[in-house]
């Protein structure tokens, strides 16, 4: 009986905080069912007629280029990532070369280095090339980005292949294309959508990069965002319809992979 | 639980002495990913470490005339630079301290059955998803804004937080979108406490605040420090929130080195001091890295030895 109550009272208290933590998001998303008088009021308006407004005058606005944008780089730098980083996993884990871990940690070595300290030079030869606001840039950079955590992600689920089972693929003659077909990509691959799905989020959410390197071509999610303040007037209803429909992508995607979320955060150190 | 190197995190297959055949087949599926990143990434730091032994404002015309460590002297004679620093850590400190309390405190509260654990967990990590820019530009005009926001519409007042306490507002929203993070993290930690142990403990006569702290805390320990870590490396990188939120001000109160390297690029021009600065901070980061990645080691070492 007094476990129970106690169990109950941390469940109160679990649901309480949960609801305020997340309050600003639904605080955003009411918002963004309102009139721009009753967004900017003080006291807040609770209740209101919602309307749909916003949402039409955010596309309106063209929103559907950037998300266009936003959509390619995340998902050809995603394609690019897992392309570049699972051969490279293997080799650091499965069949691994000489000298394992030193690339790894080479890996995570560019991870650490500050963006900006390095962006000076990238900007200077995105310029030269021609390259500026050009989509297929972001598409490399974004890659670039991912890739340690690809990198190191892939492997720790690579790790996870019995290796008596590679050993017996080998033992029945299976050669390396049929031991990945039948062996390794069934273990693997919910591994492998996870960190598609974490390369995705951090493309589709990246900022400096963007704000640096594109204008109105190949303009991102982010830049529409910022983009929409400078404008005069009440814009609160709008900028919170805006973001809701720019986050949305990746608040689907990281409630559906919630499970696999902080081993790709943790560069698979957590499981 | 973390990466737990029984024999598999140690590769299975321990690299042979094959021939130099047998070398490159191994090598090769590395070679794409390894040269990717060395070309995308050192080459141009390369590039970056010429340029700032040269002179070079890209609104004055002409040559760019070698002064050797002449943007070194100016970068670090400047008291903005050393401010972006103080700035740097305070900010990355302040947020990621802060969100591992945070943290834990939701983990604490998640790490029992309750009914709806998973819609509460879904909630907590919500913030953490929302698109950063997103998230700094609700925070400064829906939440902190002293007329309309919310905050002051709950609880009255006429607080321009933003203004008023600029690196608590930055530190708040860094906060806020970092806390499901850390949660994750420690609560992978509780989870993997051995249930065996715990009830032993109490069998014992031990009290939930003795287990905490002598158990669950020691426990904990590697977790915290993974998560401050990879927070860390994150968090350092803070721009977004700085570029919406204050835009380094007011003064220079939250320029960090980012903003402030994006400062000198974009708005002075001044590459070969841009350039400086930005192998200064690669620097410190050597030197914070190295230290960080002696506790990445330490923690596979730690598993290993268990």
């Amino acid at each position: 009986m007094r476990v129970r109550l106690q169990n109950s009272i941390w469940g109160i208290a679990a649901w309480v905080a949960g609801i305020v933590f997340v309050f600003p998001v639904i605080w955003m998303v009411l918002t963004s069912f309102k009139q721009e008088a009753d967004a900017a009021t003080n006291p807040p308006s609770w209740f209101f007629a919602p309307t749909l407004a916003q949402y039409t005058q955010v596309f309106d606005r063209n929103i559907t280029p950037f998300l266009l944008n936003s959509l390619m780089a995340s998902v050809f730098s995603t394609i690019l990532v897992v392309l570049l980083a699972t051969p490279a996993a293997y080799a650091l884990s499965l069949r691994p070369v000489a000298k394992w871990s030193d690339s790894l940690f080479f890996f995570i070595s560019t991870k650490m280095m500050p963006v900006v300290a390095a962006f000076l030079p990238v900007y200077l030869l995105v310029k030269h090339l021609g390259m500026l606001d050009n989509i297929w840039t972001m598409v490399i950079l974004y890659t670039s980005m991912n890739l340690p955590l690809a990198v190191w992600m892939m492997r720790s689920f690579l790790l996870e292949v019995p290796r008596e089972v590679l050993e017996a693929g080998e033992v029945d003659g299976a050669g390396l294309l049929t031991s990945i077909r039948k062996i390794i990509l069934p273990i693997v691959s919910p591994g492998l959508a996870a960190t598609a799905l974490i390369c995705f989020i951090f493309a589709w959410n990246e900022f400096f990069l963007a704000v640096n390197l594109t204008a109105t071509n190949s303009g991102t999610s982010p830049i529409f965002l910022v983009g929409f303040i400078s404008s005069e007037g009440a814009f609160l209803a709008r900028l919170c319809a805006a973001a809701t429909i720019v986050s949305l992508p990746v608040l689907i995607a990281g409630w559906v992979a919630q499970n696999k979320l902080v081993r790709g955060l943790s560069m698979g150190a957590v499981k | 639980m973390v990466a737990r190197p029984d024999e598999r995190t140690q590769p299975p297959v321990r690299p042979t002495k094959g021939g130099a055949k047998d070398r490159w087949v191994r090598r090769a599926p590395l070679l794409p990913a390894l040269i990717f990143a060395i070309v995308v990434t050192q080459v141009p730091f390369l590039y970056t470490i010429y340029l700032s032994t040269t002179s070079w404002n890209a609104l004055r015309p002409g040559d760019k005339p070698f002064v050797g460590f002449d943007n070194y002297v100016t970068v670090l004679s400047d008291s903005r630079l050393r401010s972006a620093l103080v700035n740097t850590v305070v900010l990355t400190a302040g947020a990621v301290i802060f969100s591992l309390i945070l943290g834990l405190v939701f983990a604490l509260l998640l790490d029992r059955k309750f009914l709806g654990r998973g819609i509460v967990r879904t909630l907590l990590i919500t913030p953490f998803l929302v698109m950063p820019i997103a998230a700094a530009l609700l925070w400064k005009h829906a939440l902190f804004n002293p007329t309309y926001g919310l905050i002051n519409g709950i609880f009255g007042g006429s607080t321009d937080w933003v203004s008023s306490y600029p690196k608590a507002a930055v530190i708040t929203t860094l906060v806020w979108q970092w806390t499901p993070f850390m949660m994750l993290i420690l609560l992978a930690g509780l989870q993997s406490q051995s249930h065996e142990v715990l009830e032993a403990a109490k069998v014992d006569g031990a009290n939930a605040w003795q287990i905490f702290r002598r158990m669950t805390i020691p426990h904990l320990r590697q977790y915290l420090e993974l998560g401050a870590l990879l927070g860390s490396i994150y968090l350092v990188n803070t721009f977004d929130a700085i570029f919406s939120i204050t835009q380094g001000g007011p003064g220079t109160a939250t320029t960090n080195l980012p903003y402030e390297i994006y400062l000198t690029m974009f708005r002075k021009f001044e590459y070969g001091e841009a350039s400086a600065a930005g192998v200064i901070v690669v620097i410190l980061t050597i030197i914070v890295a190295t230290f960080a990645l002696r506790v990445i080691s330490s923690l596979f070492k730690m598993e290993e030895n268990r």
